[in-house]
């Protein structure tokens, strides 16, 4: 186990002659403690894939520095790094028995018979294969097969880290949320520190400690699911977390405090000094309300949803999703809204302005 | 439920069954009808039962030539299968060389039989020809108009010429329909090159190595062309295989009732083997 390190570590895919690289990955500084369970969560091309091959090995970045435990690994061989990783869609040795397939990484490694024994069946035990050790592995279906793949991943012992990238797509709903918990139960027996890969929000808040959001080759912020939600350091992390995602409405200054066509806004967290840029103000739908003194605003729509209600408001051009309660009335004539100064922050070319959440 | 009776159907069909009847059927049972009977023209026939298969399957004749067939096939074949995937693995995947290698590979498979037999006769004499005379110029004994063994090697050598490319190019398709996930999956789990090997490209490739095995095992089972141009069968009737002979017991000697039993067998030990390796390869599959 080792807690690993990224220095300003840049990746770009070879191009096409004539074309301009293209970062996949644009610098990323990161430190991944050692026992953590961590979610890298991103839009689908955004580079998750890519920072992963890079920690296990399958790449080597273009520029920059990869340490596992302050010992510098950027150019050390994947089978040498201790990695475990399971891939998106199932991998098994379709002529070998599930048996076989679990012991293969161990039997890679010279690890004795009664050893790998112990090792494969406890593990067939937690993913329930135990009935089809001797079956052929091609012989399963999609799930077992990806089970399989996982198992794979889980019966080493002496690794650095366990990467998953997105190891439950194929796995159906009822399957996909225990599996998710037997690997987030596992994490606390082992103390191994686990990087999960997904683009489903739900997914990474309830495997992870920490959320790692990433953006277009970068990561825009670290933190608890909760700093995500209260604190988003960028307005892709507002939008892409949370549903409704954040509104992000443009705005002036004034003073420090922001200014929406024309309307003064309070913000607990104001700007200093005169600032360039695009400015935008972000707000949570959740830290909306309906006030008499307010901005005024049209409602377009009102979808009940059981518990709240999500109301689509327009004022000038701009819409303001907001979540009322179930019982709360819609007022029907001249409605306004106000925004929650503690939530309310100012962002400058798409990243807040004033203390950033670490 | 009335059905109606509705006979227009074989008039669709009738095309195909007059097709295959005039280039399948009625060929091979003029086979049938000589392989019973003795004729000695004028559409005389008498029946003569099963005397031109006993007498076929007696001869030591026949028996010489189907050694010889079977050690061919059976040398080509081992050196053919290893040798094409070897050329498949080492084969780029990406980039600039792929077209050009598989256009390279393509190249043999596009010359007519008789043009390779007769360049490698060429290219081999022994006087004047590339190969034989820088043989000879090294010290090597070479003449593969008159030892059995140059012959013998001559004949491989050019068949594996032409026909490895057909292997390399089934593997190479094998190969390249492997998701670029194993061999990852493979490298963190520590695999060897050779397991990699073994238990991703070599199951990837069965299927279509068990379709170039069977196109190569007819292909060479059936060879005429190309030994005809190079040695004629010879020296003596060291590299007369089936094919040669049949056609000379047939057209040679005019034997035409024996040549038909012949080619009857001939016919079922293709078959047969075909049969046995495919099912034997099928079987593995299930299991």
């Amino acid at each position: 186990m080792a807690k690993i390190e990224f220095k300003q570590v840049r990746h770009a895919y070879p191009a096409p002659p004539g074309q301009p690289k293209v970062y996949a990955l644009k610098e990323v500084d990161q430190v991944w403690e050692d026992g953590g369970a961590y979610a890298l969560l991103g839009p689908s091309g955004c580079g998750k894939t890519t920072l992963l091959n890079t920690i296990s090995g399958l790449l080597t970045p273009s520029e920059g520095r990869i340490l596992f435990d302050d010992e510098d690994v950027t150019q050390l061989p994947t089978a040498q790094r201790q990695i475990a990783q399971v891939f998106q869609f199932p991998v098994v040795y379709d002529t070998m028995t599930v048996y076989d397939n679990l012991a293969f990484p161990l039997r890679n490694r010279g690890t004795t018979e009664n050893v790998v024994k112990m090792r494969v069946e406890e593990i067939a035990d937690m993913l329930d294969l135990t009935d089809r050790l001797r079956q052929r592995a091609a012989g399963l279906t999609a799930d077992g097969k990806q089970k399989i793949s996982l198992g794979r991943g889980l019966v080493r012992e002496d690794v650095n880290a366990i990467l998953f990238d997105e190891p439950l797509t194929v796995i159906d709903p009822h399957l996909k949320w225990q599996l998710r918990s037997k690997l987030k139960e596992l994490h606390q027996q082992i103390g191994v520190t686990m990087i999960y890969v997904t683009h489903d929000q739900v997914e990474a808040l309830t495997f992870a400690d920490k959320v790692v959001v990433m953006y277009d080759g970068a990561v825009v912020q670290v933190g608890t699911p909760v700093d995500l939600f209260n604190r988003p350091n960028h307005t892709f992390v507002g939008y892409f977390i949370g549903s409704p995602g954040m509104n992000v409405l443009p705005c002036s200054l004034d003073g420090g405090q922001p200014v929406f066509h024309g309307h003064p806004l309070a913000t607990n967290h104001p700007a200093s000094g005169d600032l360039g840029g695009k400015l935008e103000i972000g707000v949570r739908p959740e830290f909306v309300h309906f006030s008499d003194s307010g901005i005024p605003v049209r409602i377009e729509k009102v979808e009940d949803l059981g518990r709240y209600q999500v109301v689509t408001a327009v004022h000038e051009a701009d819409t303001i999703k907001m979540v009322v309660g179930e019982d709360e009335q819609v007022p029907s004539e001249n409605p306004q809204v106000a925004f929650d100064p503690e939530f309310t922050r100012i962002y400058r070319d798409d990243w807040v302005v004033g203390e950033q959440a670490s | 439920m009335i059905k109606t009776v509705n006979q227009k159907a074989w008039w669709f069909v009738a095309p195909v069954l007059a097709l295959v009847a005039f280039n399948a059927f009625i060929p091979l049972m003029t086979v049938v009808n000589y392989a019973f009977q003795e004729t000695f023209g004028d559409n005389v026939f008498f029946w003569e039962g099963m005397r031109w298969f006993e007498q076929v399957l007696r001869s030591e004749r026949f028996h010489d030539s189907l050694g010889r067939q079977l050690l061919f096939t059976g040398m080509i074949l081992a050196i053919e299968v290893p040798l094409g995937i070897g050329v498949a693995l080492t084969m780029p995947r990406k980039g600039p060389w792929v077209s050009v290698c598989l256009v390279l590979m393509a190249l043999p498979l596009l010359i007519p039989w008789n043009v390779v037999g007769a360049m490698w006769n060429i290219f081999a004499l022994p006087d004047i020809g590339l190969l034989g005379h820088t043989l000879n110029k090294l010290g090597f004994d070479y003449n593969f108009t008159r030892q059995p063994v140059s012959a013998w090697m001559t004949t491989v050598v050019m068949d594996v010429w032409h026909w490895t490319s057909l292997i390399v190019l089934l593997c190479y398709a094998g190969l390249s329909s492997i998701p670029d996930a194993y061999y990852q999956a493979a490298h963190i789990d520590g695999a060897s090159r050779w397991a990699v090997f073994r238990y991703i490209q070599l199951p990837k490739m069965k299927r279509v190595l068990t379709i170039a095995i069977l196109l190569r095992f007819m292909d060479s089972f059936m060879i005429y062309t190309e030994p005809f141009v190079l040695t004629g069968g010879g020296p003596g009737n060291t590299t007369t295989f089936l094919s040669i002979d049949l056609v000379k017991i047939a057209l040679g000697q005019f034997d035409l009732g024996p040549a038909a039993a012949m080619s009857l067998i001939y016919f079922l030990v293709v078959l047969l083997i075909c049969w046995a390796f495919y099912t034997l390869m099928m079987r593995g599959e299930e299991q």
